[in-house]
């Protein structure tokens, strides 16, 4: 990563539990779980209660949902890191691949249901332009989406809009298919926190 | 949505934190950067970068940076700072938008 502190300005305790990590999994810790060990209290602790909020906290959408709406964000932000890795989770969730690249792929003629459709649209154009309007938010609750749904959709947004300018600012390394994989189960059985 | 939503309260505390609570850079370039609004010529083309078009930072934009002084703590902070400061812009125009769309169709 870059800055270089990010690599290795770490506790022992730290780059211990890094080493554990890599011997148990057989899979170094991947740098965006890395990052939020340095200095927690500044940025990694506050954002990992967000982010275990919005992806996991209750709602109307499905944890696949939130995984594809991090996996289409990302790619309007052109991250390769979360990309990859929220298209693995949200495939794993939803047990289908298909579904999960026919959205990336085009959203339009995707198979999935209309109000979910709509909501990925509205994400979209607002981490694409920086803006939305009362009329795009309409829309979306037109196809019977619900104000708690959009407000949620917004969340996942937000936690994706920041991490894919870090993964791409700090460089985070991109992992072996099969590392994203073990990424994507990790995130299913134990979350963000 | 009648309590407040447990996310806008985490996100209020993430903010807070980075912009106001200690930190190696200054609350003062910590607000700047979050803004992204008058940087100093060294942060410029990184934090901008940062805030507008992420995929295009590169080496060179953190070395010109650390050339003036800046070290690895403190551009941590001040990366951190834009990016959050940019999705938050983004999250508070979905919510206001949110806001006036039920408005609209409550008043109707």
């Amino acid at each position: 990563m870059r800055p270089a502190v990010l690599d290795h300005g770490y506790g022992v305790a730290t780059k211990l539990l890094f080493t554990v990590i890599r011997l148990v999994s057989g899979h170094p810790l991947p740098d965006a779980a890395k990052i939020t060990f340095f200095r927690p209290d500044f940025y990694g602790k506050h954002m990992k209660r967000f982010t275990q909020e919005a992806m996991r906290g209750s709602s109307g959408w499905t944890v696949g949902d939130r995984e594809l709406m991090a996996a289409y964000v990302s790619k309007v932000n052109g991250s390769p890191f979360c990309i990859a890795a929220h298209t693995a989770t949200a495939a794993r969730a939803y047990r289908d691949e298909a579904r999960v690249a026919a959205v990336l792929d085009d959203l339009g003629s995707a198979p999935i249901d209309e109000g979910l459709r709509a909501t990925l649209g509205m994400l979209g154009k607002l981490s694409g332009e920086g803006t939305l309007s009362a009329a795009d938010v309409r829309a979306v609750l037109a196809t019977g989406v619900s104000p708690g749904q959009i407000e949620d959709a917004l969340a996942v947004g937000f936690a994706f809009d920041t991490t894919d300018r870090l993964a791409n600012a700090f460089a985070f390394e991109l992992l072996s298919q099969e590392g994203f994989e073990a990424g994507a189960k990790y995130l299913l059985k134990r979350g963000y926190g | 949505m009648a309590a407040e939503d447990k996310k806008r309260s985490l996100h209020r505390l993430l903010v807070n934190r980075i912009r106001q609570g200690p930190g190696q850079a200054s609350s003062g370039q910590r607000t700047r950067a979050f803004e992204n609004a008058a940087l100093p010529d060294p942060l410029r083309p990184l934090l901008e970068k940062v805030a507008t078009k992420s995929n295009q930072v590169t080496d060179a934009d953190f070395a010109t940076a650390t050339q003036a002084g800046f070290t690895d703590e403190e551009l941590f902070e001040l990366v951190v700072c834009a990016a959050v400061g940019e999705a938050t812009r983004r999250y508070e125009a979905g919510l206001a938008a949110l806001a006036e769309a039920i408005a609209d169709r409550e008043t109707r």
